[in-house]
C-alpha cells in the first residue's frame, strides 16, 4: 500500500451532493487501510454557492485541506467549477467534469459573462475526462443521480478495485437508492475508458 | 454504533461521542454554523435529553442548572452565540460546577458563515475559564471526555474550543463505551451558587487561585505535550494550526497545547530555551504569543509573520518560514457563485415587494441576510441576532417617525424567537411607530432545518404546541398584527403600504415555508411562453437561478430547478408565465 498522500478535490454548486461523494471516497479508503481526512463547506456557501470538499488518504495524514498545486483528481460537478479550482491540480492531474452549465447569479444578472470554451481550457491545461453526468443520470430516470455517475468516470483514476466501490456505495447511500446509484456508478466507470 | 468501533467521524459528531461517553445526561443549545451537528448527534442517543433552547443564553443556563443538579452538562454554540451567553458564562466561572459541565464554542477563521471573526479564546480569559482545544476528530472525542474530568477537577465550567476546520473536517474515531455515572447528590450551597455581592467577592478569591491552580498543573497536563526533535527550530501550536506544522515540518519540534488557558508558563519558559528558533503558530489573536512575549521570550516570533486573518495552511508556513515560493498555475478569471437564496425561496418574494415599494429594510441573521446582495439590495444593516428590529427603533428615535415610513425591519421566525422577542418589547413599550416584518419559514434555515419554539417539533422530534408569534406580539399590547402570504405580491405590497404609512408599531407575518423544507412539496412549475415575451425582464429582477434567457432574449425557465413559487408569473405583464399544474 502507498503511504503518500493522494489528493482529492470534488467541486460544485451547493446542492448537487458534494458531501455525499466525498464520504463514499472517504469511506472507500478507510476500509482500505488508509489513515483519512476529509473536510467540508457547511452553511451559507450551499445556498447555490461554489463548494469544494477535499479528501486526503495515505500512510498518515495531517493536513486535512488540499492546497494549490497539489490535486491528485478534480472531480468537478459543473464546468465553470472545474475551471474554478483547476489550479490546484498537479501538473500530472486529471480533472474528471461533468459536462454541465449552471449560471451563477453574477452571469443570471448581467455582471459577468459564462466563459466560453472551457472544455477546450481544462484540455489544453491538464488531463479532462468530460461526462454527460446529467444527460445520463436522466437517461436512468434519476436525475439527482449524476454525481455517483462523475465519481464512476473519476474512480477509474484512483487505486480501488470497483467491486470494493460498489460495497461501499451500498453502505453509504439510504437503502431505497441503492440499486440505482449502483447503475449510475457503473454507468460513469464505462463512460470513463 | 458498535463498541470499539472505528468510524470516519465530523469533529462535531466526535465531540458528541466524547459527551456521549463522558456520561452526558443534559445537552441545550441553540444551532449555529459550524456548530450545529454536536447538537445533533448527541440528540440521537436515547440517553441523553438534548434539546434546542431558544438562544444561546437560556442554553448555557440550562447546561448550569443541570450541573449544579448533579449531571454531567454541555451546551454549544457558534463563537457570536458565546455573545449572548457571556451573562451566565462569566458568574458561572465564580460559581463552578457540580456534574461536569462543558461549553462547547466553535470559531469561523475565515467567516465561512459569520459575521466576524472573533477569538473565544480571549472571551475565556476575561471569564476566567479554562480552554480545551483539540486539533482532529479523534483528539475531539478524547479532549472532550477529558475536559468534563477536568471540569470536576477543578470546579469549573470548561470552553470546549474547535473551528469550522477541525467541525467540519472528518477523520476516524476509535468508539468506546458510554461510561454511566451516579448522579452527584444535590447539596445546598448558597454561598456557592448565588452570586449576591457578599457571596461573589469570596468566589472571585476561588476564581483567582482556581486559575494559579489551574496554570500550575497545566505544566504536567498531559493534553499538554512537548514533541522534541530538530532542536533547531519550534512551534508552539494548538488545534487545526498543529497539522499544517506537521505537514510541513514533521522533523521540527512542537508544544503542542491541547490546554490554551490558563498556559503552562514553565513548560512553554523550557521549551522555548531548548529550542533554537521558536514560532508561535496559531490561528485568530496572538493569545498565546502576547503571554509568551510578556514573560520576556523575546525570540518568539508569531504576528509578525502570520496574519490574524483568516485560516491558517501548509503553504502559509512553506512560505513565511521555509521561504518557498509556491509554484502553481494562476487562478483562472472566472465569474464569481456567490451565494443565493433558492428558487421558490420565500424571502425573494418579500423583498421583490419591499424593492419595488422602494422600502428599506434593517436586516438580521440567517438566509435572508442575502437581501442585501445584489439584485435584490434591500437590507441596509445586519449586525446580530435580533439587531435589525433595535436598530429600526434607534433610527425612529433619533430622526423622528416621518424617517421610519419607508423602512422596516426584517427577522427570520427562528431569529425572532431567539432575541428578536426582547428588541421588539422594547419597541412595545417605547412607543415605535415602526413596522417588523417577520419572514416566517417555519424553520431555523440557514444551519439546516433545525426545529424552534414557533415549530411545535422538538430536537428529539416530539410534537409540543407551537407558540404562536401574532398571539404573542398581540399580548404585547401590538394592535397592528397582519399575517399574509409571503409567496402573493399583491398582498404583501398592499400590506406593506398600508403598514408602513401608519403612526403606529405594526407586525407582518409574511408566511410560506422554505422551499428545501422537509415535507414541502411544490406540485406546480412555472413554464415560460417565449412567443408571449417582450423581454422587458421583470421576471428576471428578483435573481431566481431557474431563470435565464434564450439566445433571442426571451425567457427560459428550468422546470428542473422551478419550485413553482410563481413570483416571476406575477410579475409578467404579458402573461408569457404560466403556472403548469401537477401532472399537466
Amino acid at each position: 500500500m502507498k503511504t503518500e498522500t493522494t489528493n482529492i478535490m470534488i467541486v460544485g454548486v451547493g446542492g448537487q451532493g458534494t458531501l455525499l461523494t466525498s464520504r463514499i471516497l472517504g469511506r472507500l479508503a478507510t476500509q482500505a487501510g488508509y489513515d483519512v481526512k476529509l473536510s467540508e463547506v457547511h452553511g451559507m456557501a450551499q445556498r447555490g454557492g461554489s463548494v469544494v470538499t477535499f479528501v486526503r488518504f495515505g500512510g498518515q495524514v495531517a493536513e486535512p485541506i488540499v492546497e494549490v498545486g497539489q490535486a491528485d483528481v478534480l472531480i468537478a460537478f459543473e464546468r465553470l467549477e472545474a475551471l474554478r479550482y483547476l489550479h490546484f491540480l498537479k501538473k500530472d492531474g486529471v480533472v474528471v467534469v461533468n459536462d454541465l452549465r449552471i449560471d451563477p447569479i453574477t452571469v443570471v444578472t448581467g455582471a459577468a459573462e459564462y466563459p466560453d470554451g472551457i472544455l477546450e481550457k481544462l484540455q489544453q491545461a491538464r488531463r479532462t475526462i468530460a461526462v454527460p453526468a446529467t444527460e445520463e443520470a436522466k437517461k436512468l430516470g434519476v436525475p439527482r443521480a449524476f454525481n455517483v455517475i462523475v465519481l464512476g468516470a473519476a474512480a477509474r483514476h484512483m487505486a480501488f478495485a470497483k467491486e470494493d466501490w460498489l460495497r461501499v456505495i451500498e453502505a453509504t447511500v439510504p437503502p431505497k437508492t441503492v440499486e440505482i446509484n449502483k447503475r449510475a456508478f457503473e454507468t460513469g466507470y464505462a463512460l470513463s475508458v | 454504533m458498535k463498541v470499539s468501533e472505528t468510524k470516519i467521524l465530523l469533529g462535531n459528531e466526535a465531540i458528541a461521542r466524547g459527551a456521549y461517553e463522558a456520561g452526558v445526561k443534559v445537552s441545550s443549545a441553540y444551532p449555529g454554523t459550524p456548530s450545529t451537528e454536536v447538537s445533533e448527534t448527541l440528540a440521537k442517543y436515547d440517553e441523553v435529553y438534548a434539546e434546542w433552547a431558544p438562544n444561546e443564553k437560556a442554553a448555557t443556563e440550562v447546561a448550569l442548572g443541570a450541573s449544579v443538579a448533579g449531571v454531567r452538562s454541555m451546551c454549544a454554540m457558534k463563537h457570536v452565540g458565546v455573545n449572548v451567553a457571556a451573562d451566565p458564562l462569566y458568574t458561572s466561572a465564580y460559581t463552578g460546577v457540580r456534574g461536569g459541565m462543558v461549553l462547547v464554542a466553535a470559531d469561523d477563521p475565515g467567516m465561512y458563515s459569520s459575521q466576524n471573526e472573533q477569538d473565544t479564546r480571549m472571551v475565556a480569559r476575561a471569564a476566567m475559564l479554562p480552554v480545551i482545544e483539540p486539533s482532529d476528530s479523534a483528539e475531539a472525542k478524547k479532549f472532550m471526555k477529558f475536559a468534563y474530568e477536568f471540569s470536576e477537577k477543578y470546579d469549573t465550567p470548561v470552553i470546549l474550543r474547535t473551528t469550522t476546520r477541525l467541525s467540519h473536517s472528518q477523520g476516524p474515531v476509535k468508539l468506546e463505551p458510554r461510561e454511566e455515572r451516579p448522579d452527584i447528590p444535590y447539596e445546598k450551597d448558597i454561598a456557592k451558587y448565588v452570586m449576591m455581592p457578599g457571596n461573589a467577592i469570596k468566589r472571585h478569591v476561588v476564581v483567582e487561585q482556581r486559575l494559579n491552580r489551574m496554570a500550575e498543573d497545566a505544566n504536567t497536563l498531559p493534553i499538554n505535550r512537548a514533541e522534541y526533535s530538530d532542536l533547531s527550530v519550534g512551534f508552539i501550536t494548538s488545534g487545526v494550526a498543529y497539522q499544517y506544522v506537521k505537514e510541513v515540518m514533521p522533523q521540527a519540534s512542537v508544544l503542542k497545547l491541547g490546554l490554551v488557558n490558563p498556559l503552562p508558563r514553565k513548560l512553554i519558559e523550557e521549551f522555548a530555551s531548548k529550542v533554537g528558533k521558536l514560532y508561535i503558530f496559531e490561528e485568530l489573536e496572538p493569545v498565546i504569543e502576547e503571554q509568551v512575549k510578556s514573560w520576556g521570550i523575546a525570540k518568539a516570533v508569531g504576528k509578525e509573520l502570520f496574519t490574524r486573518q483568516g485560516e491558517y495552511s501548509a503553504n502559509l508556513l512553506r512560505e513565511r518560514v521555509l521561504g518557498e515560493t509556491i509554484s502553481a498555475d494562476a487562478p483562472a478569471q472566472v465569474p464569481a457563485r456567490p451565494p443565493i437564496l433558492c428558487p421558490g425561496c420565500p424571502h425573494r418574494s418579500v423583498f421583490t415587494a419591499l424593492k419595488r415599494l422602494k422600502i428599506h429594510a434593517t436586516g438580521d441573521i440567517g438566509c435572508y441576510t442575502l437581501g442585501a446582495v445584489a439584485p435584490l439590495g434591500v437590507i441596509e444593516t445586519t449586525v446580530c441576532m435580533g439587531s435589525g428590529i433595535s436598530m429600526l427603533h434607534g433610527m425612529e428615535k433619533a430622526k423622528g417617525k416621518d424617517y421610519v415610513r419607508d423602512w422596516v425591519a426584517v427577522i427570520g421566525d427562528s431569529t425572532f424567537m431567539h432575541t428578536g422577542v426582547n428588541s421588539l418589547l422594547n419597541m412595545a413599550y417605547n412607543q415605535a411607530t415602526g413596522t417588523v416584518v417577520i419572514l416566517d419559514n417555519s424553520t431555523t434555515a440557514m444551519t439546516g432545518h433545525q426545529d424552534h419554539p414557533a415549530t411545535g417539533k422538538t430536537l428529539k422530534g416530539e410534537v409540543v404546541p407551537a407558540i404562536d408569534p401574532a398571539a404573542l406580539c398581540r399580548a404585547m399590547g401590538i394592535k397592528n398584527v397582519c399575517i399574509v402570504n409571503a409567496l402573493d405580491q399583491n398582498e404583501l405590497q398592499e400590506v406593506l403600504k398600508r403598514e408602513t404609512a401608519r403612526e403606529e408599531l405594526s407586525v407582518i407575518i409574511a408566511q410560506s415555508p422554505c422551499a428545501l423544507l422537509k415535507g414541502v412539496k411544490f406540485p406546480n412549475k412555472c413554464r415560460a411562453l417565449p412567443e408571449k415575451c417582450r423581454k422587458c425582464g421583470a421576471c428576471l429582477q428578483p435573481g431566481c437561478p431557474a431563470l435565464t434567457k434564450n439566445e433571442d432574449g426571451t425567457i427560459k425557465i428550468d422546470e428542473a430547478m422551478c419550485n413553482g413559487c410563481g413570483l416571476c408569473m406575477q410579475l409578467c405583464r404579458f402573461g408569457a408565465i404560466e403556472m403548469k399544474k401537477a401532472g399537466e
